[in-house]
């Protein structure tokens, strides 16, 4: 009973000290490196992560054209409603028969969480993830992109 | 201090000349009044700074680095924001016991300061029951934390306050019985008194392994007197919100935050001062600077601090009762049985000499 007494005492203060080594070592150790990131100042010579998540951007080539055949699979994956592709029918030129082109691309980053969902469902890679890391701004209103350029168009042939 | 000596000197003088005795001595009161409260201001600031920064090396995280450099204006600027924040308040509030906790609070802990003898010469209230103050100034501040969750008109400051006074009032024995076991040695109350006789060793030499038990219990009381991890059940912030603090904003926040880390440095103070020979140098080797003592009391007063530090982003919080048991079941009777075993051995003087 008494030593019982004794030797929780005893127990109690090593594992007080081995847990105090561990976090005395991480304390010694955090100067080689921060698991965490500094604010980027060094505009000119950034490179951000391959990984990093800052919006969804869409693509386009030098001919203004995107891969974006308007399938709207991003749309029904978006858990939130992020994504919202107005689309409309046009006329193909090569066969001429009636297919369906997006109208409009919007996005609404103030409802993202970047859960990625949208850019792994795309069969044509037609969005990615940006590396915008700055994307407060004064006024609600300038959350809501429209991701295509105007009058732009599906590059040809994407959908073979 | 020669030099800073005689400016306080002639000031003194000064004051004397120009004005009747009483007068005199009361100007000189509000001075040193002045002097102590914008020391600690800065001081507590610059705590709060430290806790930051070193918590985030624990945590391999950078801490604030923007202000200033190393982010040593961090502090200052939270401080000016704060001020400048809005006083809010419940509506059902006890207006003036919410309004009156904050100061109860401040002022308890910076009257506790005047008795700290930093080096010999600076040291603004010198009183033969020194300890005795200490122990029973430091214990009024759990007023104000009752008092400031009592009026809030808030369940989960109430359950923060009345926490806080389970917690205080049991770990008060704890550090007054372990402070009395190195009265035991020093045979005096006055804090330069007991410095002085730290000059044959530091007290925690002189009484070995009493001392050192005597020591950890303080050190585990002082944490928990200062309500911080791993004893901060009072404001535990998955439990409580922020516990007593949770209706008070703006300056009145500052306040309660402010008082928190003088408490912090006031323990490692009386640490200091008890166990490792407040500003006296190890061996003596700067006895013949005078003004060093100063450096060499902030420097094991820091080093205290550091190890609360270290205790706060290891630990998990205990639950309360695994919190009154630690104390009743476990510091208590060992204190108890310490008391005696001190007692005994400088009563065969059996106390090491150097």
């Amino acid at each position: 009973m008494i030593m019982s007494y004794f030797s929780e005492i005893y127990n109690g203060i090593k594992t007080l000290l081995t847990g105090m080594s561990v976090t005395g070592k991480y304390f010694l150790t955090s100067r080689k490196g921060a698991i965490t990131q500094q604010y980027p100042d060094n505009r000119a010579t950034l490179k951000m992560f391959d990984r990093f998540r800052g919006e969804v951007i869409m693509p386009h080539d030098e001919n203004n054209e995107h891969a974006c055949t308007g399938c709207q699979k991003c749309e029904i994956a978006c858990p939130n409603g992020t994504i919202e592709i107005i689309w409309d029918r046009g006329i193909d030129e090569v066969t001429g028969k009636k297919k369906k082109k997006i109208d409009k691309f919007v996005y609404h980053l103030s409802l993202c969480t970047m859960c990625g969902l949208c850019i792994d469902v795309c069969p044509t890679d037609a969005i990615k993830w940006g590396q915008n890391f700055e994307n407060s701004v004064y006024d609600r209103t300038q959350l809501t992109r429209v991701l295509n350029k105007p009058e732009s168009k599906v590059r040809a042939g994407i959908e073979d | 201090m020669n030099i800073s000596l005689s400016i306080t000197k002639s000031i003194h003088d000064w004051l004397y000349n120009i004005m009747p005795e009483g007068a005199a001595s009361i100007v000189e009161m509000v001075l040193i009044g002045l002097v102590y409260l914008a020391i600690f201001a800065i001081a507590g600031l610059f705590l709060v700074l430290l806790e930051r920064r070193v918590a985030a090396w624990f945590q391999l995280r950078i801490g604030p680095n923007r202000v200033g450099f190393q982010g040593l204006l961090q502090t200052m600027a939270d401080a000016l924001k704060l001020l400048s924040k809005e006083l809010t308040g419940t509506v059902k509030a006890d207006k003036f016991l919410y309004n009156l906790a904050p100061y109860f609070v401040i002022i308890s802990s910076l009257m506790a300061l005047a008795v700290i003898p930093f080096t010999k010469e600076f040291h603004a209230f010198d009183i033969n029951i020194g300890i005795f103050f200490l122990i029973a100034v430091s214990s009024i501040g759990v007023i104000g934390i009752l008092l400031g969750g009592w009026a809030s008109n808030n369940k989960f400051a109430l359950i923060g306050a009345m926490r806080s006074g389970v917690q205080t009032i049991s770990y008060e024995l704890s550090i007054g019985l372990s402070l009395l076991t190195m009265i035991l040695i020093t045979g005096s109350l006055q804090l330069s008194e007991i410095v002085e006789v730290q000059k044959s060793g530091w007290l925690i030499v002189q009484g070995h392994v009493p001392a050192i038990i005597a020591f950890m219990i303080y050190m585990i009381a002082g944490t928990a007197e200062t309500n911080r991890a791993p004893f901060d059940m009072v404001e535990a912030e998955s439990e409580l919100g922020a516990g007593f603090h949770t209706e008070y904003s703006g300056m009145k926040f500052a306040y309660f935050f402010l008082a928190e880390f003088i408490n912090m440095f006031l323990i490692a103070a009386i640490a200091t001062t008890i166990f490792f020979g407040g500003w006296l140098s190890p061996f003596g080797i700067t006895e013949s600077i005078p003004w060093l003592g100063v450096l060499w009391f902030l420097g094991k007063t820091l080093t205290l601090v550091f190890l609360m530090m270290w205790f706060r982003w290891t630990f998990p919080r205990l639950r309360v009762d695994q919190l009154l048991t630690l104390e009743w079941k476990y510091l208590l009777p060992i204190n108890l049985v310490n008391i005696v075993i001190m007692a005994i051995i400088v009563w065969l003087n059996l106390t090491i000499q150097i």
